[in-house]
């Protein structure tokens, strides 16, 4: 359905962070921006584990279109996709990384990104990386913490709200096909 | 109430909020259809678990109550059954407030015990009673934010942070209440359920029901929640699906499983009912009022128990929790000449000619009803007194009319039965 042209609502529900730490790190208008213009996004963390979070949300970012790259140290194929032991040696130019990995280890992934010139990092939800962010953040790169980014597609897509959650976007402006894409 | 949970569609761009009334979706591709069924991805399969026009309902519920989401099912004792069911497994325990809609207590004492789910009763306005009852195996408390019939008041503070001191979640019946009066989660509460055929749908016309959660709950170590599910291939549905875990497996396991869903066309009545909440309760509350201090001044009424009085037990937690405004239900007692209580509640109601006698309440108009011999009839005489049920009690859901036209309507059927 997507959620319209104009929406510039604070999504304030299910985050950890404060007011000031919001408008820094998940910014509607920033995380629209990087659901739009992203077209590869590597995952680091990606689990083999069709069960785990990480392979839900890599599937429905392959199902809405975008080509994703599983960063782990197990070689081999997941969702189609090669892995690379990190971000240094994928061979491809890199939009957006989005990060499963624990708090005490992104400050590395984080210092991998910046060495690596991409531009935007997505530390998921209750993922610990405050340090990480700040780090990134300094360095000139875009950073969303503690927002899933398949649940924030589907906020802005408008498939969240079949689930019957919460979307925190209120519009009364026609919808606009699909609005994350 | 007016916009939250729709926007205009892209090609059509209906205004109001469209019926979807089919039973199931069409898919994109075998692939899109498997990750549907996996739940990987959100989207439509079946009626039966979810509708575009019910989705409209249940994220407008869920903002008006603060809630990360909601599920709307058949009606309030579905909404009750699945949000306990998928909570707990045998041998589980609850917490309730003794002061609960009939229905509720005939559901928590019969069909729960077939299920092995045993309920400790408690006085819902003693907090050392609630914590006497807890043990290891208590999965939930549960009370009513306005208790039916008799307008009790929950304290909802202190009864959340004793829920969170226990590491289970508090769940509120807010149906007598609605978001407009009060809002659960505010106050700590996880998990917020709605008879929306009350106060929500406000017409009379619907019978619905929904679940509101809080997405705050941390349940990382409630095993019904967090463990792997074996009808989803081990799926944790709180680590996969985060603060909207519980809520997932309400909709993809129980509701699925036990069929209550709502119907389409009966999402979009409640949803016309819901676009006037605000200037309904308004005149609810307004009409209730004006009723409650013309029985208390009449000569034939023993006793009138609203929590808006300033004698009220509750009347300190009915400001806090309620504005002063707890609702248009409540309950009085009739004066009987010669002292039988259910004689004389029986002649009142039969004397009445604009309330309707009906066992419904949060109707558009004014209702009535004797619930010794109605809706709390099941109950033993044990339970009955327990409930705060007396035999001359007449509980009344004050609707819309003109106000003067429910006072006429009382004062005479009142003469009329004191006669």
């Amino acid at each position: 359905m997507g959620s319209g042209p104009g929406v510039a609502c604070d999504i304030t529900l299910n985050t950890e962070l404060t007011a000031d730490q919001r408008r820094r790190f998940q910014n509607v208008d920033t995380i629209r921006r990087l659901l739009r213009e992203s077209h590869t996004i590597a995952i680091v963390g990606l689990s083999s584990d069709p069960q785990k979070a990480s392979s839900f949300v890599a599937t429905y970012l392959q199902a809405a279109g975008y080509r994703i790259v599983p960063v782990t140290p197990r070689s081999g194929v997941i969702l189609g996709e090669r892995t690379y032991p990190d971000l240094a040696s994928v061979p491809l130019p890199i939009d957006l990384v989005v990060v499963f990995r624990p708090g005490r280890e992104c400050v590395r992934v984080a210092e991998q990104a910046i060495a690596a010139g991409i531009k935007a990092i997505w530390f998921q939800l209750r993922i610990q990386a405050l340090e990480a962010a700040e780090l990134a953040q300094q360095a000139g790169l875009t950073v969303v913490l503690d927002k899933c980014i398949k649940m924030e597609h589907g906020r802005f897509s408008g498939s969240l709200h079949w689930a019957g959650m919460n979307t925190e976007i209120i519009s009364a402006r026609k919808a606009v096909g699909s609005a994350a894409r | 109430m007016l916009h939250a949970g729709h926007i205009p569609d892209s090609v059509v761009g209906a205004r109001a909020v469209p019926i979807y009334q089919t039973t199931s979706y069409v898919f994109d591709s075998p692939e899109s259809a498997a990750q549907l069924f996996e739940l990987k991805q959100y989207g439509n399969i079946y009626t039966r678990i979810a509708n575009p026009t019910t989705a409209v309902l249940e994220e407008r519920l869920a903002s008006l109550e603060n809630g990360t989401g909601a599920v709307a099912v058949a009606s309030g004792m579905a909404a009750q059954f699945a949000a306990f069911m998928t909570l707990l497994s045998p041998g589980d325990e609850i917490v309730a407030s003794s002061e609960l809609y009939g229905g509720t207590v005939t559901q928590l004492t019969h069909t729960f015990k077939k299920l092995s789910i045993a309920v400790h009763w408690v006085d819902p306005s003693k907090l050392e009673e609630w914590e006497r009852a807890i043990t290891p195996k208590t999965r939930a408390l549960f009370g009513e934010t306005i208790g039916n019939p008799r307008g009790s008041i929950l304290d909802l503070e202190p009864l959340a942070k004793l829920a969170d001191a226990h590491r289970i979640p508090l769940v509120v019946d807010n149906t007598f209440a609605t978001p407009y009066l009060c809002r659960p989660i505010d106050w700590g509460a996880t998990i917020v359920l709605h008879s929306t055929t009350k106060f929500i749908g406000g017409h009379g016309n619907s019978i619905g029901g929904a679940i509101v959660e809080s997405g705050t709950f941390d349940y990382s170590s409630f095993p019904t929640i967090a463990d792997p599910s074996p009808s989803y291939h081990g799926l944790r549905f709180y680590e996969t699906f985060g603060h909207y875990g519980y809520l997932m497996k309400v909709r993809a396991e129980t509701v699925r499983d036990t069929g209550a869903c709502l119907s389409p066309m009966n999402a979009f009545l409640l949803l016309q009912g819901l676009e006037t909440l605000s200037l309904r309760m308004e005149r609810h509350v307004a009409n209730a009022r004006a009723v409650v201090d013309f029985l208390l001044a009449h000569r034939c009424v023993a006793w009138v128990a609203y929590a808006g009085l300033p004698d009220h037990p509750q009347h300190a937690l009915a400001c806090k929790y309620l504005g002063g405004r707890p609702g248009a239900v409540f309950a009085f007692g009739i004066k009987a000449k010669d002292g039988d209580g259910r004689a004389a509640g029986r002649r009142f109601i039969e004397e009445l000619q604009l309330f309707s006698h009906l066992a419904n309440v949060g109707d558009a108009r004014s209702l009535v009803i004797h619930p010794a011999s109605t809706t709390h009839q099941q109950l033993t005489d044990e339970e009955l007194a327990r409930g705060g049920v007396a035999p001359e009690l007449i509980r009344l859901s004050v609707g819309l009319e003109t106000t003067e036209d429910l006072l006429w309507d009382l004062d005479q059927a009142l003469l009329a039965t004191s006669r």
